[in-house]
């Protein structure tokens, strides 16, 4: 449901069902709810078999990359000759993107369910549930319903009775956007600085302590219940665009909308829809003028581009954007674009580990160029030079940090390049007396 | 992120030892959770923080000491994640969300209320009774809520320049 608004009727309400609702926390009414009959059941079904369901289900990871979460189980080794790990990736900070705080603050024992799920099917018997530090009230949440699993025999030494070992841990992140990339997130797991890490090797080789290690998306794990519950095939019916984008995503809509909020709609939903019925349109007397649809590190569509597309992977893709992690960021004619612009660069700069010179520079300087740009002491080379650097930032680092930077950038000027040429011209916004 | 600089009154009394009694045993059944003592030190440092308000040189030395790594790897640590304080703070830390989904719904005007409501001169120094540290911070995960601001370890929700004396009001 749109939570903070009531659901609409277009939603297809499947992970925040219970959203708003503070019972659902309560262990006790979750099971009447019918929580913890996924793990009964995948605990009798067997491993692989599990994670056949998760493939058939066809669900890609909701973090942002997309990759298929049943084909990277399957990564994993299938004799254990070391410990297997999982990760549930909830350091949630990609600008734009608020729905992992609403599963974790409203339905934690779903992720711990879709936790325990994984955990079995890996293999593994330590999962780490790295929550960023900022999300207090998150963490306070999924640290009592654990404490509940935990007291009722559900995790533990004998997960619900049945033999086998499941412990989660809350790992609380402390301030660190880059913790978010998966092998980053195992570093600071580990003790350690949160700097990527060179991949290959990839996680299901070696990841936690040089082990194989599987890590998920909160919204991802989430969704696992439902998927061993009602059947893969099921959850692959859920599409309304193409069999390649499947299942339900919730989008985190901010910005300059009437009603910012979680809305959860089936993957190909029209994403005109989405803003103008279900999160009401611009705010009064505004027109919208620009979408990332997937959080800040996907480059910018036009309004009258995001009327043409598809809310799915592939739907996004045709339009020159990502679906990423589902946050979408409005922006309307009241937004000074470059300025905006120039807020992103400057957050990548700072959340750079620093690691890579391509990264650690090129933000820094976009960032730089831009607030020049911003104080009316732009030269007119300096477009080229930023798509310049935007290319240098491409490709080339351990992780993509500084590819979102270049994404965002280049395609806002190449968007809205008038908007940038008119501060090169008159040192102030286009339009601006 | 900028951290709390001159003008920030010196502790008093000297800061209690760290892991003894409670944070010792918590410190303890941390460690059970991890195959190596140096993955407790996010943890060891979160808790150096809860008791002393701040992560005090003294205070990299015993965590390196418990965990058995050396201070200057704690302090490489330390200073890699921006909510450890290498700095005392006021009585409360706030941290506002400037990113561009809550700056284009007028987080800067909030910030600004902030400083004026609590005393403080610029962000990041604390207010001259000791009392506010004020810092923007980047994305705080609660765009929909434009702006989110996080006092402690409680977060308002959609917070404006106009509800902001009030707030302030709830915490003096």
């Amino acid at each position: 449901m749109g939570y903070p608004h009531p659901s609409h009727p277009r939603e297809t309400v499947l992970l925040s069902r219970d959203f708003g609702d503070p019972e659902a926390r309560r262990l006790d009414v979750w099971i009447k709810r019918g929580g913890y009959q996924a793990l009964e059941k995948a605990l009798g079904m067997g491993r692989d078999a599990v994670i056949e369901e998760v493939k058939t289900s066809g669900i890609r990871g909701r973090g942002g990359a997309g990759f298929p979460a049943g084909v990277k189980w399957g990564f994993m080794p299938k004799q254990r000759t070391k410990p297997h790990y999982l990760c549930c990736n909830a350091d949630e900070g990609e600008p734009g993107t608020f729905k992992d705080r609403e599963i974790m603050r409203w339905t934690p024992h779903a992720v711990i369910e879709g936790c325990a799920i994984a955990a079995y099917a890996i293999q593994a018997e330590d999962g780490y549930i790295y929550v960023r530090g900022e999300f207090t009230e998150p963490i306070r949440v999924l640290q009592a319903a654990l404490d509940e699993a935990y007291a009722k025999g559900i995790l533990g030494p004998n997960a619900m009775g049945r033999g086998v070992r499941i412990d989660l841990t809350i790992h609380r992140g402390a301030g660190a956007y880059i913790c978010g990339e998966e092998t980053a997130l195992m570093n600071s797991i580990e003790g350690k600085r949160g700097n990527p890490r060179v991949k290959p090797p990839f996680p299901a080789a070696a990841g936690l302590w040089g082990c194989p290690t599987t890590i998920n998306n909160v919204e991802t794990l989430a969704a696992v219940p439902h998927i061993i519950t009602r059947g893969g095939a099921w959850y692959q019916s859920l599409s309304l665009s193409n069999p390649k984008s499947t299942g339900t995503k919730l989008f985190s809509i901010c910005g300059a909308i009437a009603k910012p909020g979680n809305y959860e709609v089936t993957m190909g939903f029209p994403l005109k829809d989405l803003l103008y019925d279900l999160a009401g349109g611009p705010r009064p007397g505004r027109k919208l003028t620009a979408v990332q649809p997937g959080g800040s590190s996907v480059p910018f569509i036009t309004a009258e581009e995001a009327e043409r597309t598809l809310l799915d992977y592939e739907g996004c893709l045709a339009v020159g954007t990502q679906l990423g992690s589902g946050g979408m960021i409005v922006y309307d004619d009241a937004t000074d674009i470059v300025y905006q612009v120039m807020r992103l660069a400057r957050f990548y700069a700072h959340e750079s580990c620093a690691q890579c010179t391509q990264c650690r520079e090129g933000t820094a300087w976009t960032a730089k160029i831009l607030q020049k740009l911003l104080r009316g002491e732009g030269r007119n080379e300096d477009l080229d030079l930023l798509f310049d650097l935007g290319e240098q930032m491409t490709g080339k680092t351990i992780c993509v940090l500084s590819d979102s930077c270049a994404a965002a950038v280049t395609s806002a000027i190449q968007k809205f390049r008038p908007d940038f040429e008119a501060y090169l011209r008159d040192g102030r916004r286009a339009g601006a007396a | 992120m900028s951290q709390a600089g001159p003008g920030t009154p010196a502790p008093s009394e000297p800061l209690p030892r760290l892991f003894e009694g409670a944070a010792r045993r918590e410190l303890d059944a941390i460690l059970k959770q991890y195959p190596t003592k140096q993955a407790a030190l996010l943890p060891a440092l979160w808790i150096a923080q809860r008791r002393q308000g701040w992560i005090s040189p003294a205070a990299m030395a015993e965590v390196a000491e418990a965990l058995g790594v050396t201070v200057a790897y704690v302090k490489g640590v330390v200073t890699f994640y921006t909510m450890y304080h290498q700095h005392p703070v006021g009585t409360h830390f706030v941290q506002v969300c400037t990113t561009s989904p809550c700056n284009l719904c007028g987080a800067e005007g909030v910030v600004k209320a902030l400083l004026e409501a609590t005393g403080c001169k610029r962000l990041g120094e604390t207010s001259p009774d000791g009392k506010w540290t004020i810092v923007e911070t980047e994305c705080l995960g609660a765009c929909g809520f434009a702006t989110p601001v996080l006092i402690d370890d409680d977060l308002i929700e959609s917070v404006t320049a106009e509800s902001v004396p009030a707030l302030v009001a709830r915490y003096r």
